[in-house]
């Protein structure tokens, strides 16, 4: 864990995180996520060798219902909070070009 | 008896007499939000029509002699996370300032089915990230003990509503001490309860190996009661547990003979204010003049939770809030050059900076190249803090504790330093990690006026042990009588 975040990761990982941020965001955060990933460091200490990870703090496993049909929410109110919509779809940008 | 600031079960007894009616108490505390809440601030949204309508229901069905529910005619809060059909659910964020969820959480039918009275929804740190309830994107909430601390986070409008009387009881949610620190910087009781205690249906997701759903009140009772109400499997959230509901309220009164609780060594270490250290060291004192004996226990890698927390909880924020595109519901930019500009300058525009940096933290620690050093890492040391309660708590019944570091801190003293804000959830956070139940209850104050908190752990599904043993202190005390001056 060396943790000498640059400019340029931070960048990187703004992209991978769908985030535009601002040039005084991306500094502030370089310096204040590099403040934090080494306190984080503090984790190297501990011998984990023969630990199981652990996801959750209830070790469930699946849980399975009947499959039978049951309504869903109706398609006027599951679009009733859509940014853009014809009343049957969500609507997004074109993604193809000239399709 | 005034009816604002009365604690649940009086008030419950007072509309049995019939010495007041629902409306009544629900005019009541309406009349003291629109009095006090323009300085204190907790209210994202009042519901006065729809409160009244309810109210008068629930008196025309008590005059018919009908059955009512256990929270029959008490007005709540609910912090702005949960679900409410019809009304507006922001989670303190520009990114859902509009949306209005088409469905109820299964906490909101529980409490509609229980006859309460839901008077509006209460602030919080944004997406419930914070430890002030600062990051809101709309207003500031103020500490009803001192105007110029914060109320703690991110459950900060839960916790200011019932410390300054605008309602006995209200909902918050807890992932790695947010009701349990705001509850101790207003003076006021806050339970989180065992992981999976409580659906999650219809909670607007934060960290789901870490979220939980718990009452606030301004006593144990009144917490009690709330929880027993809340409680219990719902199919609709898979990791909701399937086990029966103790009636906590029926013996919360019922102390503990040969109480065994457990002091952490590691607790009282550098950092810790001796105001705190004193108020806890008081309590154990009182739980021995009633007969507990105490044993101080280590919980070793308790050290790291703070460290553990803020590798865990980002990656799960990180991956939960890219729901948030722009598509489904939410905010869309209005200018954008294609599809992924489109996602991203959505996101860029409506989170806040402490969101942004969670997701950043979260992003990089789940990238390729460092996901087996810091997520799989956290991973296995959030095993050894479980092992670790594991053990003690087959030497002791609870946990006493710290609820933070120190009392409620300044408004605008943190906010520019998210590693020190991060460390106020020391105490915290490692209940979320294991799993575990925990109460905080007002067990003293500052020399400068602020409420100081104190927190019992134990093993989980023991919240009925927990009321019990939080009950037997409250009994001997009176810091729960305090009202906030505002």
């Amino acid at each position: 864990m060396s943790n000498q975040l640059t400019r340029v990761e931070v960048e990187k990982v703004a992209a991978l995180a769908r985030l535009k941020l601002s040039e005084a965001e991306l500094e502030t955060l370089t310096s204040q996520m590099g403040q934090i990933l080494n306190y984080v460091e503090l984790l190297n200490e501990v011998d984990t060798d023969d630990v199981e990870p652990m996801a959750h703090a209830v070790e469930v496993v699946n849980v399975f219902r009947d499959d039978e049909v049951r309504d869903s929410l109706p398609r006027e109110a599951a679009l009733s909070n859509a940014p853009k919509t014809d009343g049957r779809a969500f609507l997004v940008p074109q993604i193809l070009e000239g399709a | 008896m005034s009816i604002t600031g009365a604690t649940t079960g009086e008030l419950l007894d007072q509309m049995n007499r019939g010495d007041v009616s629902c409306a009544e108490v629900v005019n009541a505390h309406l009349d003291r939000i629109e009095s006090t809440d323009e300085t204190i601030g907790a209210f994202l949204a009042v519901d006065r029509e729809q409160a009244l309508e309810r109210a008068g229901d629930i008196d025309a069905k008590r005059s018919r002699g009908e059955s009512l529910g256990a929270l029959a005619g008490l007005p709540i809060a609910v912090k702005d996370v949960l679900c409410t059909r019809g009304q507006a659910t922001t989670c303190g964020s520009r990114m859902l300032e509009s949306y209005v969820p088409p469905y109820d959480a299964h906490v909101i039918e529980k409490l509609h089915s229980a006859d309460a009275v839901i008077v509006g929804k209460v602030n919080m740190d944004e997406f419930a990230m914070g430890s002030s309830t600062e990051n809101s994107a709309f207003q500031v909430t103020r500490n009803p003990w001192n105007l110029d601390h914060t109320p703690g986070g991110s459950s900060g409008g839960p916790a200011a509503a019932v410390a300054a009387s605008m309602t006995p009881l209200s909902i918050g949610s807890d992932t790695g001490g947010s009701i349990r620190l705001p509850a101790a910087f207003c003076g006021i009781v806050g339970m989180k309860p065992t992981y999976g205690r409580v659906s999650r249906y219809g909670l607007v997701a934060f960290a789901s190996s870490l979220d939980q759903l718990g009452p606030l009140a301004n006593d144990v009772t009144g917490a009690a009661l709330l929880l027993e109400t809340m409680a219990g499997h719902d199919s609709r959230d898979a990791t909701s547990l399937d086990e029966p509901v103790p009636e906590y309220s029926r013996t919360v009164d019922e102390g503990l003979k040969g109480l065994k609780i457990g002091l952490v060594r590691e607790h009282f270490a550098e950092g810790l204010d001796p105001e705190v250290e004193q108020a806890v060291q008081s309590a154990v004192e009182v739980y021995q003049s009633l007969g507990a004996t105490v044993e101080d226990i280590s919980l070793p890698n308790s050290k790291y939770a703070v460290a553990v927390y803020y590798l865990i909880a980002p990656c799960e924020a990180s991956s939960n809030l890219a729901r948030y595109d722009g598509v489904h519901y939410g905010h869309r930019a209005e200018n954008f050059e294609n599809m992924i500009d489109m996602y991203a300058t959505s996101r860029g525009e409506a989170f806040g900076d402490e969101v942004k940096r969670r997701i950043m933290l979260g992003t990089y620690a789940l990238s390729a190249g460092y996901y087996d050093a810091y997520y799989l890492k956290a991973l296995k040391v959030r095993r050894l803090i479980r092992n670790d309660f594991d053990r003690a708590f087959q030497q002791v019944d609870v946990i006493v504790s710290p609820v933070s570091p120190r009392p409620a801190f300044g408004i605008g003293e943190l906010i520019d330093d998210p590693m020190t804000m991060y460390l106020n959830d020391i105490y915290t956070s490692s209940a979320n990690l294991a799993g575990l139940p925990g109460i905080s209850l007002p067990a003293g104050k500052s020399s400068s006026g602020l409420p100081i908190g104190l927190q019992l752990l134990a093993p989980p599904l023991q919240e009925e042990r927990l009321f019990r043993v939080a009950r037997m202190f409250e009994r001997e005390t009176e810091w729960h009588q305090e009202r906030a001056p505002c």
